[in-house]
């Protein structure tokens, strides 16, 4: 299941915020500190995840330190739906 | 809130002020319990409102501190505070005894601390820098930089409310504060503005916008920049005209705070970069706004990246069922040297657009009106000069060129830089006869500025200058790039409103995993050293970069080849 949500996640930041879909992006690529997206990008991410999974991830949880990589963004996803 | 009786400093009042002490005395003597400040902290946290009594009253707590360690009039106090009251205490505390705040860019989640910290020491130590005012959580992590300087956090200040003393031994012609662009090449240039210059372009700012007393400010802007730091802190605090406050890190996380914020307060005017048209347009959802009103607003000014009209329309068309008319959109040009606005568009009526030809922009150099059926650009205009500037469009030999024919912008005013802080040859090489040179090229028509290009080397991303020098340097150093051989420029991003920031390197291999790692490090230390992240790396073989005649890296020769080798890989 939590691979399909990092599939899901992963696909959704190539093609809408790296906008780079042959990118090989690794579940535990760093992608804000590791520059692969800015912190803008994590509202993107908050309006994805309310459209996919059906609940909306509350603003304070939408942070670098929360988010930063594929693998963290799906754990929440899995943990909140 | 309390409603505010400010009588406004405009060009018709300017004269009876010597310095931002001498206007902003009155406040705190005629209207004490008046709201200065509403500060929306992140999260479900109350809103704090802070009077006039109480703002000058904080201030002064630190200016007895700094009084008291020995700093005096015309020293410089580098504040490194993260967004919050504190910042606003420790700027205005330093100003009331005549010393020189400048405030360093915010440490955000992705910067390397320890690179951030060395950029301070660095800046003190360039600067002459005699004191430091920093946020608690900074305090150790400056104090261990040995400096050579004091380190003044809030755990320094005496616990009681100070007695602000609006009399320090300044003149008109002191330096009041420093604005820095950002990045290491900007940090060189400390834009000193005198309390002369400032309470100039207050005034006649206030004017070109209609102020009242009766307005009321919303910022989520950082302090850093000039436009935070004069639309958003210095003008209304001067005014007396209330501002409500949030800090741009919480405001990227929640954009709706800022639309809550217009309603609660019925603010009336917002700055906002490009960009932030974009993202208020797609980023926040009807169910996010529930209650919310911004029919109270009298202009979103857009100033400090390159306008779009279409950032325009696709935000007018987002909030109309908010209350939002296309007469509340207005636009700005604006620049540090010029202490923040140079024009002013939008406010009596819609701001212009001009239609020109593409090809007499491109192959002539002149802005004609487009003529059916040809290729058009459209350009939004920047409005009329402010009634303290004057702006002319000079040629490669700084001479006037007339209406309609594209140059450089050159700005005359009485609110200029009194120079680059310690940097007499910098100052000497922007200023022409009394001219800033701006760097930027546009032109006039009917007495109104467009914007066309730059010609200084700087990348704007979402209200962000980004000096591509300081990128291509951070990008030398990473094992495999060939050191000198990279080329960073901006390229238009029709989405976000902005400009992203593309990087090409020469590579040392070309084996295609060593390639992607080397470019995934180049990524990461950029976003750790800089405000900005890079959309694309683009690595490529030895001898693929252009240079100029001169040795240099030709930015927009490689930026029409990357352009099209990307363009030809998608098909």
């Amino acid at each position: 299941m939590s691979a399909e949500i990092r599939d899901a996640l992963r696909a959704f930041i190539l093609n809408n915020i790296i906008r780079r879909p042959s990118y090989k992006l690794g579940d535990d690529d760093s992608l804000i500190k590791g520059g692969l997206m800015d912190s803008f990008s994590l509202v993107e991410v908050q309006l994805f995840i309310e459209e996919t999974y059906g609940f909306r991830p509350d603003d304070v949880d939408m942070t670098v330190e929360n988010m930063d990589t594929v693998r963290m963004i799906a754990d929440y996803v899995q943990a909140n739906r | 809130m309390s409603k505010p009786t400010a009588r406004l400093l405009l060009p018709q009042t300017r004269a009876a002020y010597g310095t931002l002490l001498e206007r902003t005395a009155q406040h705190y003597q005629e209207r004490p319990e008046a709201t200065a400040v509403v500060f929306v902290p992140p999260g479900s946290a109350p809103h704090i409102t802070i009077t006039y009594r109480q703002f000058f009253e904080g201030a002064a707590r630190y200016a007895e501190t700094l009084r008291g360690i020995g700093v005096q009039p015309r020293d410089l106090a580098i504040l490194v505070v993260d967004h919050s009251e504190a910042l606003l205490y420790a700027f205005w505390g330093a100003l009331m005894i005549g010393a020189i705040p400048s405030i360093f860019p915010f440490l955000s989640d992705k910067l390397d601390p320890a690179l951030y910290f060395e950029r301070v020491r660095l800046l003190i130590s360039h600067s002459g820098a005699k004191v430091v005012i920093a946020s608690a959580q900074y305090a150790e992590a400056l104090a261990a930089l040995n400096s050579g300087v004091p380190i003044v956090s809030e755990a320094a200040l005496s616990p009681s409310e100070g007695t602000p003393h609006f009399a320090a031994a300044i003149s008109a012609e002191d330096i009041a504060f420093l604005q820095h662009s950002s990045g290491t090449t900007g940090l060189q240039k400390g834009v000193a503005l005198s309390h002369g210059a400032v309470l100039n372009q207050v005034a006649s700012y206030s004017a070109a916008i209609r102020l009242t007393a009766e307005d009321c400010i919303v910022s989520w802007l950082p302090l850093y920049h000039d436009m935070g730091l004069i639309a958003g802190f210095v003008l209304p605090i001067v005014q007396g005209v209330p501002l409500v406050l949030m800090s741009p890190h919480y405001w990227v996380r929640d954009p709706k705070v800022m639309l809550h914020a217009i309603s609660q307060y019925r603010g009336t005017l917002c700055w906002l970069p490009n960009f932030a048209y974009n993202f208020l347009a797609q980023r926040v959802r009807d169910n996010a706004l529930e209650g919310v009103s911004l029919a109270s607003m009298r202009a979103f000014i857009n100033c400090s990246e390159p306008m779009r009209a279409e950032s325009h329309r696709q935000f007018a068309a987002r909030y109309a069922p908010y209350g939002v008319k296309p007469e509340m959109l207005a636009t700005c040009y604006a620049m540090a040297e010029n202490t923040f606005a140079v024009t002013q568009g939008g406010i009596d009526s819609l701001p212009t657009v001009d239609l020109i030809s593409r090809e007499a922009l491109s192959t002539q150099h002149v802005a004609r009106p487009a003529a059916d059926g040809e290729l058009t650009a459209e350009m939004l205009s920047c409005g009329a000069p402010i009634p303290n500037c004057e702006v002319q469009i000079v040629d490669e030999a700084r001479q006037p060129l007339p209406e309609r024919h594209i140059g450089e912008v050159a700005v005359r005013s009485d609110s200029m830089l009194s120079g680059y802080y310690r940097r007499p040859d910098l100052t000497d090489q922007a200023l022409f006869n009394g001219w800033y040179l701006t760097g930027d090229y546009g032109y006039l028509a009917n007495g109104e500025l467009y914007i066309t290009g730059r010609k200084k080397d700087l990348i704007i991303v979402g209200g962000k200058n980004v000096y591509p020098q300081d990128l291509e340097a951070i990008a030398s150093e990473v094992e495999g790039v060939k050191a000198g051989r990279t080329v960073a420029f901006g390229v238009e991003d029709d989405r976000l409103g902005t400009e992203s920031i593309v990087m090409v390197c020469e590579a040392e291999t070309d084996d295609d995993d060593a390639r992607f790692e080397i470019a995934r490090q180049v990524r990461m230390r950029v976003a750790q050293q800089t405000e900005v992240s890079l959309s694309d790396v683009y690595m490529v073989d030895a001898k693929w970069l252009h240079k100029t005649s001169s040795g240099k890296i030709a930015r927009g020769a490689n930026r029409e080849k990357y352009l099209r080798e990307r363009a030809a890989e998608q098909g």
